[in-house]
């Protein structure tokens, strides 16, 4: 009634002491209390996720309050797992928790903006041309004023614009570069579709109709580990996080998962509440540690050592000792090591070749198909060579036998192969062996021993066709040896404290872990892998990929795994959790995101080699290919990095973006006029070098990319390796680029490419960034478009880590301005269609493709010949790209993109080499999503209108999510396996799964052979499971787990077998030592990022507070007495700088970081309290303004096998942890906040 | 002054004072519970608050104790133990020693609120201007001491006194015990008054509140279900 006369109950007040009189019951009101209520009341709450790039997929509660979004908890409503096993839940982290901070701070993008610059120019020159595409035109071919824009990218100077103009304006530009320098000079950008696969499909879908390129992601991030497609033919796969429950023994080895796994981690609690012991590696002390049994710590970059000597330990004890069958049978049936491999005699010693092929034998052992592509092995009962089948010439071509019931392909009768040729009576052969160990820059302790070790190892004389008679060993032989165990030919360690690759002696010298260490954990690792049937895991991630040779660290790893069966077995494997965020309706998925349902095959490019060559980052290349090669290559391979990816490119190995130096729009009318076939006229005129390839001249105008769409990315802020040479040649703006590139510095110039100087700065017409933030990348851009944030838009959202496919919800519309990334590239579309009417109408489009894995065109090409140098002779699809003529309707792009298109019902779908029908899907979505009318398309379409119903394709095509689509696809898969996988989704055909089915709860995805593992109420989802338990292949070279890799390069780069190989020097500080002094001592530290603890990737890292739970900007950290060296104390500004450019942040001094390396968690955005650097003169950079990309050639390999191209399945990868920066404390912190001296002058003009 | 303007000031002043006062904090705290509080700014910065504000508390809290017990006991009543000179002598010393410390702490409040940005962004005129006005006041109390050293007898304390108790206790001729007591007095007893005027529209009234009652009660204090209700 009053709150005044309540209170006046003096005496009614204290009614019924208690405890003594130490309490009181009181009879005050409690209206009060409703304040608390309504504070937590809400109107409603919707299921949404976060859709950044991390593996969470956690399924959050949205709630919302008089229109407003206000704040997030977690769900808890999974469906359930078995008895016996944890569930799921709770997931989610801190970070996600504050998500809903982003939706309404200052640094939400708002409206859409244009750089001012741009805009007055733009309108001036629609003043003057009234058609938008002359308009861009007049902008574009005068010089100066493109750089008057160019030169300002990142300095500020934003204005708003409408929707119409902003659109006017890209549409436009995208009209003049398609048609002026050809639709391959466009552009896009977007990683991960798992994270919200219809925003990503938005661009792409709007790109590849017009014949733009989408970049690739999981390489270029190094999250894609090359040893897994080499191994395996597969992407990455792992088991789900659950999994870890059914583990007995459990390495972390280079992940931090509480810190970067966060939903998952209270897995790796009850694994251990469930007995399985746990080893983790990790050089400093991460959050990961708490967790060990016990806690092993190699030198950073040097974890290979460690893998190869517990691999020496587990080959000694266990495979010589023949101590476990259930090892032995596993190899012979799920492993290469039977297989023969071919030696090649050379200077009185053996080297090791190729795989032994059916072909090389007199009568190709009855093969009359690809018998180039099967390998041979030895019968162990009679001796005698045979073709087993399930190499990947079985693939192709016949159906049948491809499959691991392990039969003799003539006879049909399972037959067991020969793991040794050991004491049969053979012979042995001097085999030699390359040593890299002692190439290590002096901090990653070089380990001395010959370059070439030569061992003895069991062989057998075999007849080729040729006539000759040439020594054979099995690959178990080869790779024993290659651990250096002794096998009594006295020619390796007699034990483990002896000094010699790879024994525990050896290792702990080099990586500097004690040596009754490891050999302990291997006995322990092995014994568990024995006694439990493969159920050792081990989890590995970033930490060990991001070097440059971490795919030998990850093969050393595999190994182990491999030798003791725990690959394909629940509760063991290998599980890189690493970006991989696995897009579960991926062949659902494909045809909406790049419109294969309207033309095949789109344009896709791997992004390092497209980084590398267009930021000009290869111009300053210091790593030479001599540093590389091994003392046994068979010949001696020449040229830079940048040659050999230009070699791949030509070949056919990776794709090409640009791809020619030409319009590819006007290539049809040139073929016409010589009257050839577009393909027979790309090839011939290539030939005679009428036509040349862009990436021969990457600096040539031509050949640069105009139009650049960002979209779901921070590319500048976070992952863009290079930093500052993105600055300086891509933008051309202002850089902290210190070094001089080749030709200034006299260095010997590639071969291949073409040299120009100057160097090109601003290679990119127009950058264009959609986020719902003001990220690092939007400061860069020209124009920023804003997009709904993840409570406002209808996606889908998948990970590796759990079963389910999740929604994310529109809560509320989009604030302000912002729209969903579906309605602005249907605006953009819209746009584009109505302003090339004039300029395109239909064109053919001459295409380029890779020689792709999972075609036949993966058994393309079984050695190296370059037409180029007249090897050969240039035939596409064979020995050069595949050339497709598409025919693309410009004018009617929007119809399209709105549109399921025909090729659905005509052609069908499919994926991983396998293809099925979809008339009834394409029906089914007629019905549900309602049809339109395409011009110049006979029939009525499925629509695709709003992001729900792009949603609603990719579940009714997927197999994952429509179970009459997983069952075609199975049966699709047993035509070729000869075995009936049906029986894996039968009991879910009828399941289907709707897009307001995930909303309600999310649901549990159906098995399909789109991946290796099963889903099922029995077993966990783990990676290799159908290959183990349902016989069928590896797609790789012989069917099974390659681990021996016979690609001429593979062998010239001496990586046959895993082999140790140190951390490069990339040459990149020595300069700076002591260049631009400020007084204070410097430090020379190796320069390691790992993933955020306050961020996931650059999200987060601008959000008020994350940064009030840590420092509030960027920081690094260093060791206790690096930083007493250097006279560096704890929040001291230091700076970290080396002739990449520089970085500024505080230093956390602390006892976690060993000695030498400097830590500094990725991706801090440096929007954030950066001051300006010493070194630059300009404001600090991001972690990656002091990296630069390196190619590795052995990643370039395609159209062989499971080396063959696939978009984020194989190529080049950035790798930045090799790099080492000087560190000193910072004299002056300089903020940089004054006006700079044109912006005082600017009123003044103002005022004119 | 005028007689008309000197029983406005000191004879109907008080009433509108006190009314606003009372009858202000009363519609203040029934209707804007959520305003009633001190509105501490410890959170965006403790540097001179700590000290600055446990002086100036201090030094307040003894002030307004010794005003009220000094105003409003009746003479015949402390006659019995001191007389009134020596009453005057007790207020001046120990009041000038409390005022002393309370012009340490609020001057440093002050100069906090004006010159700390932080504290000045969020301050409202009203955050700024109690503390002005209270300034003033104890200034101009401080003001009186030299006076009041000149008049040993008492006498104009006596007139405050008789000044006061009569208001309170309603009599007519209030207003003419001050007629001849010094500026300085009148200042100090205006701008008292114009602070029981503005009391209820700033934090003073955080005042009401002084949570005395943490003394006496017990420790754990368990409300019913269902609110205020009479004992079962």
């Amino acid at each position: 009634m009053s709150h005044f006369l309540d209170r006046l109950a003096f005496f009614k007040r204290y009614v019924e002491p208690f405890a003594g009189g130490h309490g009181s019951v009181t009879n005050e009101p409690r209206g009060w209390e409703d304040a608390y209520r309504q504070r937590w009341a809400h109107d409603k709450i919707v299921r949404s996720t976060h859709g950044v790039n991390c593996t969470g997929s956690c399924s959050w509660k949205i709630y919302v309050k008089g229109g407003v979004v206000t704040w997030e908890t977690q769900q808890t409503d999974y469906p359930r797992t078995r008895p016996g096993l944890p569930n799921h839940e709770p997931r989610g982290c801190g970070r996600g928790a504050t998500y809903s901070w982003y939706l309404y701070s200052a640094n939400r993008l708002k409206h859409p903006m244009m750089r001012k610059r741009l805009l007055r120019l733009w309108r001036e020159a629609k003043a003057q041309h009234p058609d938008p595409v002359r308009a861009w035109e007049s902008i574009q071919a005068d010089p100066a004023k493109r750089r008057e824009y160019q030169k300002v990218r990142g300095m500020g100077g934003f204005v708003r614009v409408s929707w119409e103009e902003a659109e006017e304006l890209i549409a436009a530009a995208n009209v003049y570069t398609a048609k002026t320098h050809g639709p391959d000079r466009i552009i896009g950008f977007s990683p991960i579709p798992a994270m919200s696969m219809v925003s990503y499909a938005a661009g792409s879908r709007y790109l590849s109709l017009i014949g733009g390129v989408c970049m690739s992601f999981y390489d270029w991030y190094c999250d894609l580990p090359p040893s897994s497609p080499q191994t395996w033919g597969e992407q990455t796969d792992v088991p789900e996080s659950a999994d870890w429950y059914n583990a007995g023994f459990l390495m972390m080895w280079g992940s931090n998962v509480p810190q970067t796994r966060t939903p998952d981690a209270h897995f790796m609690t009850e694994a251990r509440y469930h007995g399985a012991k746990t080893v983790v590696v990790t050089p400093d002390y991460s959050e990961a540690s708490k967790f060990a049994d016990l806690w092993l710590h190699p030198k950073q970059g040097t974890d290979a050592a460690l893998a190869l000597a517990m691999g020496h330990v587990i080959l000694k004890e266990w495979h010589l000792a023949g101590r476990s069958s259930y090892f032995e049978d596993y190899c012979r049936r799920y492993t290469d090591m039977p297989m023969l491999v071919l030696l090649e005699p050379r200077d009185g010693v053996q080297v090791m070749g190729r795989q032994l092929r059916a072909a090389d034998l007199p009568d190709a052992l009855g093969e009359t198909n690809n018998s180039e592509w099967k390998t041979v092995a030895v019968d162990d009962a009679t001796g005698r060579l045979y073709c087993p089948t399930g190499s990947i010439g079985f693939r192709w071509g016949e159906q049948g036998k491809w499959n691991l019931e392990g039969r003799d392909s003539r006879t049909l009768e399972v037959t067991t192969p020969r793991l040794t040729l050991l004491g049969n009576g053979g012979e042995t052969a001097e085999v030699a062996f390359p040593y890299f160990g002692g190439r290590a820059p002096e901090f990653f302790n070089p380990s001395r021993h010959d370059e070439v070790l030569v061992r003895r190892v069991p062989a057998m004389r075999v007849r080729l066709k040729d006539g000759s008679a040439r020594l054979v060993a099995t690959v178990y032989d080869l790779f024993v040896a290659n651990y250096g165990v002794e096998r009594g030919f006295g020619d390796c360690a007699a034990n483990y404290d002896e000094d010699r690759p790879y024994t525990p002696a050896w290792a702990e010298k080099v990586c500097g872990v004690p040596r009754a260490h490891i050999v302990a954990t291997a006995r322990e690792f092995a014994a568990n892998a024995d006694r439990t049937q493969g159920k050792s895991m081990v989890i590995l991630g970033a930490a060990v990929n991001h070097w440059y040779h971490g795919d030998m660290i990850y093969r050393g790893i595999i190994n182990l795994l491999v030798m003791c069966g725990c690959i394909g077995q629940s509760g063991g494997g290998w599980a890189h959790y690493v970006g991989q965020e696995k897009l579960r309706p991926q062949t659902g998925w494909v045809p909406l995101a790049f419109a294969t349902d309207w033309h095949r095959p789109p344009r896709q490019m791997n992004s390092t080699s497209f980084w590398y060559a267009h930021t000009d980052q290869w111009r300053y290349e210091k790593l030479r290919v001599e540093e590389l090669l091994s003392p046994t290559a068979p010949q001696p391979l020449k040229g830079a990095l940048i040659d050999f990816n230009v070699r791949a490119e030509r070949m056919g190995w990776l794709p090409s973006a640009p791809q020619l130096q030409a319009n590819p729009l006007r290539i049809a009318e040139l073929a016409k006029a010589a009257g050839e076939a577009p393909a027979a006229f790309v090839a011939r005129a290539l030939g005679d070098g009428t036509l040349r390839m862009s990436c021969e001249d990457p600096d040539h105008p031509a050949n640069w990319p105009r139009n650049l769409f960002v979209w779901r990315s921070n590319l500048l802020g976070s992952s863009g390796k290079g930093h500052e040479y993105f600055l300086k040649h891509l933008l051309g703006t202002v850089h902290g680029v210190q070094g001089k590139d080749l030709g200034e510095q006299g260095g010997v110039k590639p071969e291949e490419v073409v040299w120009r100087d100057p160097a090109p700065e601003g290679k990119l017409d127009l950058l264009v960034t959609l986020d719902f933030r003001m990220s690092t990348t939007c400061m860069y851009s020209d124009v920023v478009l804003p997009t709904a944030t993840w409570y406002e838009k209808h996606d889908l959202n998948t990970s590796d880590m759990h079963p389910f496919i999740h929604p994310l919800s529109a809560a509320v519309d989009p604030a302000w301005e912002a729209r969903t990334d579906w309605a602005i590239f249907k605006g953009i579309a819209r746009r584009f269609s109505e302003l090339c009417v004039g300029h395109l109408g239909v064109e053919t489009d001459v295409v380029l493709a890779p020689l792709m894995h999972d075609t036949p065109q993966e058994l393309a090409q079984n050695a190296v010949r370059d037409w180029k140098r007249g090897e050969c002779e240039p035939v596409p699809g064979k020995t050069m790209p595949a050339v497709v003529a598409i025919e693309r309707d410009y004018p009617r792009t929007y119809a399209r993109f709105t549109a399921l298109g025909p090729l659905m019902d005509k052609v069908g779908n499919g994926g991983k080499g396998i293809a099925w029908k979809t008339e009834h899907e394409v029906e089914f979505l007629a019905q549900l999503n309602g049809t339109t009318v395409v011009p110049g398309v006979e029939g009525r379409r499925p629509k695709i209108e709003t992001d729900i119903d792009a949603a609603e394709v990719i579940l009714a095509l997927a197999p994952e999510t429509n179970g009459h689509v997983a069952v075609k696809a199975w049966a699709a898969l047993s035509q070729n396996t000869g075995r009936d996988h049906t029986h894996l989704a039968k009991g879910k055909e009828h399941e289907a799964i709707r897009f307001r089915d995930v909303q309600a709860q999310p649901r549990k995805i159906i098995s399909s052979p789109t991946w290796s593992g099963v889903e099922s109420e029995e077993v966990c989802y783990n990676a290799g499971y159908t290959n183990v338990h349902e016989l069928i292949p590896w797609r790789t070279l012989s069917g099974r787990q390659q681990l021996y890799q016979d690609h001429p390069w593979m062998l010239a780069f001496g990586e046959q077998l895993c082999v140790y190989k140190p951390p490069v020097d990339l040459k990149a500080h020595q300069a700076m030592v002591g260049r631009v002094p400020n007084g204070n001592k410097e430090l020379v530290l190796n320069f390691i990022t790992p993933h955020q603890k306050w961020g996931i990737h650059s999200t987060y890292s601008d959000n008020l507070i994350m940064l009030t739970l840590n420092r509030g900007g960027p920081v690094a950290w260093i060791s206790e007495a690096d930083a007493a060296r250097a006279g560096i104390e704890d929040n001291d500004w230091i700076e970290a700088f080396n002739l990449n450019g520089a970085l500024t942040a505080r230093a956390v001094v602390s006892q976690r970081v060993p000695e030498g390396m400097i830590l500094m968690y990725h991706a801090q955005e440096k929007i954030v309290n950066t001051p300006g650097s010493e070194v630059m003169k300009t404001r600090g950079g991001i972690h990656n303004s002091v990296t630069r990309a390196v190619l590795k050639p052995t990643h370039m390999i395609g159209g062989y096998a499971q080396l063959s191209y696939g978009f984020n399945y194989h190529g080049t990868i950035g790798t930045n942890r090799d790099e080492f920066v000087v560190v000193r404390k910072m004299a002056k912190v300089d903020w940089m906040d004054e006006p700079a001296a044109s912006d005082q002058a600017a009123p003044a003009v103002a005022a004119e | 002054m005028s007689d008309f303007l000197h029983t406005l000031a000191f004879g109907i002043y008080p009433y509108i004072a006190l009314t606003v006062f009372l009858l202000g904090s009363l519609v203040r705290f029934e209707r804007e519970q959520y305003s009633w509080r001190s509105g501490s700014s410890q959170l965006l910065r403790a540097r001179q608050l700590r000290v600055g504000s446990n002086l100036f508390h201090i030094g307040i809290l003894f002030l307004l104790f010794g005003h009220t017990v000094g105003l409003l006991t009746p003479h015949e009543i402390y006659s019995l133990v001191i007389t009134a000179e020596q009453k005057q002598m007790l207020a001046i010393v120990s009041g000038g020693i409390a005022g002393v410390v309370c012009f340490v702490g609020l001057t440093m409040l002050l100069h906090r609120r004006l010159y700390d940005p932080r504290i000045r962004k969020t301050s409202s005129a009203m955050d700024i201007a109690v503390l002005v006005l209270l300034w003033l006041q104890l200034v101009l109390g401080l003001a009186t001491i030299p006076f009041s050293l000149a008049h040993r007898d008492g006498q104009v304390m006596m007139q405050l006194s008789h000044w006061a108790q009569h208001i309170l206790t309603f009599r007519a001729d209030a207003a003419s015990f001050l007629d001849d007591v010094g500026w300085v007095f009148k200042a100090h007893l205006l701008l008292g008054m114009t602070l029981f005027v503005v009391f209820p529209f700033s934090r003073l009234v955080h005042i009401w509140s002084a949570p005395v009652g943490y003394v006496f009660r017990p420790y754990q204090l368990v409300r019913r279900r269902g609110g205020a209700r009479t004992a079962a």
